[in-house]
């Protein structure tokens, strides 16, 4: 019970980690290196605000969500389009994006250095919570249900309404899209920036029980990577269950294994799902 | 016409002012001592090299300064720092350090942050002759180092001596009746956490302890809580976490949440950083960790106001104040030697005694300082030493009384 209640939990905050990165991968088709950057200047806010004013994190959480929008849509209309535009193909348009968003994640971190160098840490709802009888803490299970909601919505909204049909129609095919009268560039900036925000969210939460700093973001990056990739590019169920397996895993594995050997059981899960099904767990088969 | 005047009568005033002001004016024209640093300002590392080194050398600068520089070679000569970040990059750092060498041309340079890149760098310390007196650089292998590295000084101590520190600690409060002797034991899978584990079987095992529980766990766990519940379930008397600073937080956090209720509770590093009483506040009263410091020395305190009022941050419990003390060392040294000649400083540093924050110091055949506190604990507030090497005025441990 332990093992199921604490992996789902990690599993959750591992969508936290990974829906952002899944938006903006899948259907801006940008490979955003500096989301892990994002997730962790939500943190930084929420540290930030905490500790100066005593804000608390889930205010700061709805006070991020529009900032980071707006950012987030800036950095992709002014920084990004361009690379789209001049980009021929699917190809070019990653080499190009990965490298300026490396090169944003550099500045980002310099900015955060230069806010605050040290570690992020304080303490938030940092209480135990019994789940049928076992011990969790309290802010690792908000965060299970922020990520619950978000996760919900996104899903809701992009299978039941118009507007996230039309996203998940420009994640198939950009050019389809635009010749059936979809805006493609405005359906991009806005899956980026809502891809930003619900990564900087994401970083307000996962602040409050584990200790960040500004310079971690890329393991983020990476760790979100790995969540969409098994889960299938651009799909938000697919991110979600690959999340909820991954904290499964390996909190099974710390508990009855070793904990010396999660991160191993991570990347076994990983390579066989690359093996067996190499276009993730509900990713469509390329033609 | 108007411009001659003017020329004239500035080099009239000049002229008046210059005979009594030219012991002034060579002061002020004398060249800085140039003193290069590499820092991790950003990776990994930054969270520790900001606390620990970053504020001391603003506050040292600042105090030479203050008073006039460095008395060099019958004149006064301020200090200026060249830094470089190597992103916690040790191909980064030895290129720096390079850089500092042949390009800069520093007069002299400080140790870097963490035991590796102390290593790494001292052959490049060595060849170009600066002195090294690292501090963030606790190994067992000082002997060796120093042998091939005669520049290179060691302040903080040895593995063994932070594991027997914890032994000590642990086995007098067996003695005194508030601890039985399990001990739960874990590590962060790195190179620090790993040379400490590998050490504390044994030494804790022949000190009569049984290890009921000893797991390890990757570098950037994002949820410890498997770990503390497979501690807590071998019902242990004693925990010791051998942590590096984001698993000691969320170690402890997750100890509170857990009701992990020992007598002791030991986690390593950070847990004598500001920001860890900071986020905890009364709870961790009677936690044990790395470090400690006798804060109730005249020069401990001084030490202490000054950062504060010029950082504006507090010093932490450990290695802050031996880094100042290696500041210190090679002011002093340097105005020993009373010129910029980095082969007789070395030679000075060997053979002569400093008087420091930490008290007075001077290095044995091996080029190490055998005076440090090896584990503190938090008391009302304060992270004082339990246990130390060389220093003699730590004081007991006391039993933790839970998480309040």
């Amino acid at each position: 019970m332990d093992i199921l209640i604490s992996g789902l939990l990690l599993g959750g905050t591992y969508a936290l980690m990974a829906m952002g990165l899944n938006l903006q991968y899948g259907v801006a088709r940008i490979m955003n290196l500096a989301n892990g950057e994002m997730l962790v200047l939500g943190g930084l806010s929420a540290f930030w605000l905490f500790t100066a004013s005593a804000v608390s994190p889930l205010l700061t959480a709805i006070i991020i969500a529009p900032l980071s929008f707006i950012g987030n849509w800036l950095i992709y209309r002014y920084l990004l389009l361009p690379l789209v535009r001049r980009s021929k193909n699917q190809g070019q348009l990653e080499v190009d994006s990965i490298l300026a968003t490396f090169g944003m994640s550099f500045a980002l971190v310099g900015v955060m250095v230069s806010i605050h160098g040290e570690y992020f840490t304080y303490s938030y709802l940092a209480d135990p919570l019994s789940v049928f009888g076992s011990t969790v803490a309290l802010n690792r299970a908000v965060a299970f249900v922020a990520a619950v909601a978000i996760g919900g919505a996104l899903y809701f909204w992009l299978n039941r309404t118009y507007a996230g049909t039309a996203v998940r129609a420009v994640s198939v095919s950009a050019e389809a899209s635009g010749l059936v009268g979809i805006n493609v560039d405005r359906i991009s900036a806005f899956a980026f920036a809502l891809g930003g925000a619900v990564t900087a969210i994401g970083g307000t939460l996962i602040s409050t029980f584990i200790t960040l700093d500004a310079s971690i973001g890329v393991l983020f990056t990476m760790k979100a990577l790995i969540i969409i990739i098994m889960g299938g590019v651009g799909d938000i169920r697919g991110a979600i269950i690959a999340a909820l397996i991954l904290g499964l895993v390996e909190t099974a594995v710390a508990t009855i294994v070793d904990p010396g050997l999660t991160l191993a059981s991570a990347y076994v899960i990983f390579l066989a799902v690359l093996l067996f099904r190499p276009q993730g767990l509900f990713g469509r088969r390329t033609t | 016409m108007k411009r001659r005047t003017l020329v004239t009568g500035v080099g009239k005033g000049l002229l008046a002012a210059g005979i009594s002001g030219l012991l002034v004016t060579s002061a002020l024209s004398a060249d800085p001592i140039k003193i290069g640093v590499v820092e991790h300002k950003t990776g990994p590392l930054a969270g520790g090299e900001v606390v620990t080194h970053t504020p001391n050398i603003e506050l040292w600068v600042s105090q030479v300064n203050a008073r006039g520089g460095l008395k060099v070679d019958g004149e006064q000569r301020m200090v200026e720092i060249v830094r470089y970040d190597d992103k916690t990059d040790p191909a980064e750092h030895i290129k720096a350090v390079q850089r500092l060498a042949t390009q800069d041309e520093v007069d002299f340079m400080l140790s870097p942050y963490g035991t590796g890149f102390n290593i790494a760098a001292a052959p490049i310390y060595a060849k170009y002759n600066y002195p090294l007196i690292a501090v963030s650089a606790i190994t067992d292998k000082i002997p060796e180092l120093a042998k091939r590295f005669p520049n290179m000084f060691f302040t903080l101590g040895t593995t063994t001596g932070f594991v027997e520190g914890v032994r000590d600690t642990l086995t007098k409060m067996r003695d005194a009746g508030a601890i039985g002797n399990k001990i739960a034991m874990v590590n962060v899978a790195d190179a620090f956490g790993i040379e400490l584990a590998d050490k504390a079987r044994p030494i804790l095992t022949e000190a009569g302890f049984e290890i009921v529980y000893d797991k390890s766990y990757p570098l950037g766990t994002p949820d410890i809580s498997p770990v503390v519940k497979g501690a807590k379930a071998s019902k242990p008397d004693a925990f010791v976490a051998w942590s590096y600073p984001p698993d000691t937080f969320a170690i402890t956090e997750q100890a509170i949440i857990e009701d992990f209720d020992v007598k002791a509770f030991y986690t390593a590093v950070a847990t004598c950083f500001p920001a860890y009483a900071g986020k905890f506040g009364s709870k961790i009263n009677g936690s044990l960790g790395a470090g400690g410091v006798n804060p109730d020395t005249p020069a401990m305190q001084e030490y202490r106001k000054a950062h504060k009022e010029v950082t504006g941050k507090d010093a932490d419990y450990w290695a802050s104040a031996t880094y100042y003390a290696s500041l210190q060392i090679l002011e002093q040294a340097i105005e020993g030697v009373g010129k910029v000649d980095r082969a007789a400083t070395i030679d000075y540093i060997k053979n002569n005694s400093f008087d420091t924050v930490l008290g007075a110091i001077s290095f044995d055949e091996n080029n190490n300082s055998e005076r440090y506190w090896s584990v503190g604990q938090w008391r009302d507030g304060v992270f004082r030493a339990v246990a130390d090497v060389g220093m003699g005025d730590s004081v007991a441990a006391v039993a933790k009384e839970g998480w309040n």
